[in-house]
């Protein structure tokens, strides 16, 4: 039993959690993951861990409503109880001082990249940080993102805020502005590492944009998992041509050797049986279309 | 004058082995209920009286954890039915589970005497009676036994164990049997390991194993789940954290794939996970539990093991119209018990012996056909069974929606990737001394799947009784 000690909203269907849990805090690195089972009927699902406090044993998980579970999670409150949860899982990121980094967060993927985005500041990267949302009011945890980065954009689908397109497309733009023409310029402006996490497509399409420019692109994945600890093949991705379990090789690749079209496909097994479980939970719920 | 009757001369009854019984196969294959039905009072007691309590009985040494088998039958015949239960126990913590999934028929039962010339003692199914039949009556929750209680008795070393599968459990109840404090921490949410997660609710009901585990915990194993060794702990904070020795009961918890083309497609399943959703998450209750589970229509299992037969009893339960099992060998060779077999045959699935998949076509990202090759048997391989060989120009292809892959399961590393100085063998099992489980790291044992490769609960039972003893001696004397 994994106690909520503070749950926050952080904008619409958008929640994080504090939970008690001391010794994944011990361990927690920046990059990894926990699994969860909300209850007894309930499937496991894996949530980043967007933060941890290693002398008061707390972790934060950041969810999204999207389906069932993650619904159902956003129904609980403070003094609930998560039944199961179970970390820190997957390899922590690389963080090292590469020089010049970029970090694209996506969505709800900007709460993975802050723990990500800080931990480079600390041992002396220069960060540069894009974020977006599809709107304004959907946009998370930019304070925290501007206090963690040198320099700051902010983007949304809808320009209700900053630059009015993907987080890809101005990536592009950025790259094309500062790492062409003027050799000079160039040197000063090298970008030597870029990470991305957000929806699967959004990674995807940063991996389009970053290939040809050269510059190494890690993304951390998504896929389904059961067990995240690497003896069902769930989550299995290819990458570089060769099968790897995201829960134990991963979660973070090299975004160029990535089958994204894998990715996505697999990604949409459960489809209809996600359709069939939330319209039984609204139905029960009577919650709103 | 009363005539003297000379006992030797009056010939037993000849009485015939005692049928277990069985739903009917039409109606079991649509239900996760238990196939077997147990034996009566009655049954139990005709088939006790088979057996010829002989002065030197070979079945005790046939059981990998030398139940005194004579002499709990000897109870059975006396009706003595709670001792009986006790002297199994004074060898094996779990007999409702080994009464189920042992293969009896290679262990006990082979070497039983009256199998010479007749069909042997039910061993097995009389082992099964007398745990079901303590379970029926057994008050619902038995406590975990204070750790206070214990360190008023003897409050001895404290051992860590990893893993609870039946090696872990095992190995646990014995030592804390000898008064040490023993901890086993379980990766998944449920203690049990491939007992939970990889036997059927159909072959081994759950609730048995619940109530099983609840009597090694009631000897005072305490039992972490959600603990990931290896993560959240390694090897070496268990030993800062006190722990006197580790035994690492890991199993096989890696899949194994084919490595043909079509293999990530949507509906390709490892045995591992097709399983573990059904068993564990209880995917064929869907949508009341959670977790989903792809229903084909046409399944074919990849595979001739128990895990095989399982995957496919469990997609005929699913409710596929057609069940393939694709063995490369024939039915000789298959490593599945043979009741295994029998009733997944019993149960309408079909057998495609001597052929082998070379590819998987897909259609929009999922699984349309499976596209396989006869095989012919050749000349005998490291196994010592005859090697399967390709039928050039014999491939056919048969349309399937959901391959599971049941070829066989390796030592996950997660575990082993974290300590780099333990000595592995060249598959990555951990290299182990045989009886001991000695490793070549001072305090760390190890036994069952993870050493050995994929085996039998029985043989992880052994295992971790026998490093039991040897834990307990290297802690008393200190001699590694």
């Amino acid at each position: 039993m994994y106690k909520i000690v503070k749950k926050e909203k952080l904008v619409e269907d958008i929640d994080r959690f504090y939970l008690k849990a001391p010794l994944i805090a011990r361990k927690a690195k920046a990059g990894q993951f926990v699994v969860i089972r909300i209850n007894e009927d309930g499937e496991r699902i894996p949530l980043t861990i967007a933060g941890y406090n290693r002398s008061n044993g707390i972790i934060s998980i950041v969810s999204m409503r999207v389906g069932k579970t993650t619904s159902l999670l956003s129904s609980l409150r403070e003094g609930d109880n998560i039944l199961d949860v179970v970390g820190p899982l997957g390899n922590a990121s690389e963080i090292e001082n590469f020089g010049r980094v970029i970090c694209v967060g996506g969505g709800v993927g900007v709460a993975p990249i802050f723990p990500i985005a800080r931990e480079l500041k600390k041992i002396g990267n220069y960060v540069i940080s894009i974020i977006g949302a599809r709107s304004k009011d959907l946009l998370i945890l930019k304070e925290e993102m501007e206090d963690t980065s040198d320099e700051l954009y902010i983007c949304s689908d809808d320009g209700s805020i900053g630059y009015h397109g993907f987080v890809s497309d101005f990536l592009k733009e950025y790259l094309e502005k500062n790492l062409t023409g003027n050799a000079d310029k160039k040197k000063d402006k090298r970008i030597t590492r870029i990470i991305a996490i957000g929806p699967a497509l959004m990674m995807a399409s940063v991996a389009e944009v970053t290939k040809p420019f050269n510059i190494k692109t890690i993304v951390s994945l998504n896929s389904i998992m059961v067990d995240g600890t690497g003896m069902c093949g769930a989550c299995r991705v290819e990458v570089g041509g060769k099968t790897k379990f995201v829960c134990v090789n991963g979660p973070e690749f090299d975004a160029h050797q990535i089958n994204f079209e894998l990715l996505l496909s697999r990604q949409k097994t459960y489809c209809d049986h996600e359709k069939e479980c939330m319209d039984l939970y609204k139905h029960k719920c009577r919650l709103p279309e | 004058m009363t005539k003297r009757i000379d006992k030797r001369n009056i010939k037993k009854e000849k009485i015939p082995r005692v049928a277990m019984p069985e739903q009917d196969p039409e109606k079991r294959n649509k239900n996760f209920n238990e196939v077997t039905l147990g034996y009566t009072e009655e049954d139990a007691l005709r088939e006790a009286s088979r057996c010829l309590q002989c002065k030197n009985p070979e079945c005790i040494e046939g059981c990998p954890v030398e139940i005194d088998i004579k002499g709990f039958i000897k109870l059975i015949q006396e009706k003595k039915f709670n001792e009986a239960l006790e002297k199994i126990r004074e060898r094996n913590s779990l007999p409702a589970i080994c009464g189920r999934v042992c293969p009896q028929e290679d262990q006990c039962e082979k070497v039983c005497i009256l199998g010479i010339k007749d069909d042997p003692v039910a061993i097995g199914r009389l082992e099964r009676y007398v745990a079901d039949r303590e379970l029926k009556r057994k008050a619902e929750g038995v406590k975990e036994c204070a750790w206070s209680e214990i360190t008023k008795q003897c409050a001895r070393e404290k051992i860590a164990i990893i893993g609870s599968g039946p090696g872990g459990l095992t190995c646990g109840s014995e030592l804390a049997k000898l008064g040490y404090r023993v901890t086993i921490f379980e990766a998944l949410h449920k203690s049990g390991g491939v007992l939970v997660y990889g036997i059927p609710e159909f072959r081994l009901p759950k609730e048995i194993v619940r109530r099983e585990i609840d009597y090694v915990r009631s000897l005072g194993v305490k039992i972490e789940v959600n603990m990931v060794i290896g993560k959240i702990l390694t090897l070496d904070d268990l030993f800062s954290e006190g722990f006197k020795a580790v035994f690492i009961a890991t199993g096989a918890g890696l899949p194994y794939f084919m490595g043909i083309p079509g293999e990530n497609l949507n509906g390709v399943y490892s045995a591992n996970e097709y399983l573990t959703r059904s068993n564990l998450m209880k995917a064929y209750k869907f949508p009341r539990c959670d977790t989903p589970i792809i229903r084909g229509d046409k399944v074919a299992v990849v595979g001739g093991g128990n895990v095989a037969m399982d995957s496919a009893r469990v997609a005929k339960r699913l409710g596929a119209k057609h069940v393939y099992l694709i063995y490369r060998r024939s039915e000789e060779e298959m490593p599945a018990r043979n009741e295994e077999i029998e009733h997944a045959r019993e149960e309408g699935i079909e057998f495609k012996l001597l052929a082998s998949p070379v590819e998987i076509i897909g259609k929009d990202g999922w699984v349309h056909k499976v596209r396989c090759i006869k095989m012919k048997l050749g000349e005998p391989d490291d196994s010592g069974r005859r090697r399967p060989l390709p039928v050039e120009g014999s491939e056919f292809d048969i349309e399937i929606d959901v391959v599971v892959m049941a070829i066989g399961q390796g030592p996950n590393p997660l575990l082993t990737s974290t300590v780099p100085h333990l000595n592995l063998t060249r598959w990555r099992n951990i290299k182990a001394e045989a009886v001991t489980g000695k490793t070549n790291i001072k305090g760390v044992f190890a036994g069952g799947d993870i050493v050995t490769g994929a085996a039998t609960v029985i043989l992880a039972m052994g295992a971790g009784k026998s490093a039991a003893a040897a834990i307990d001696e290297y802690i008393r004397t200190g001699i590694w």
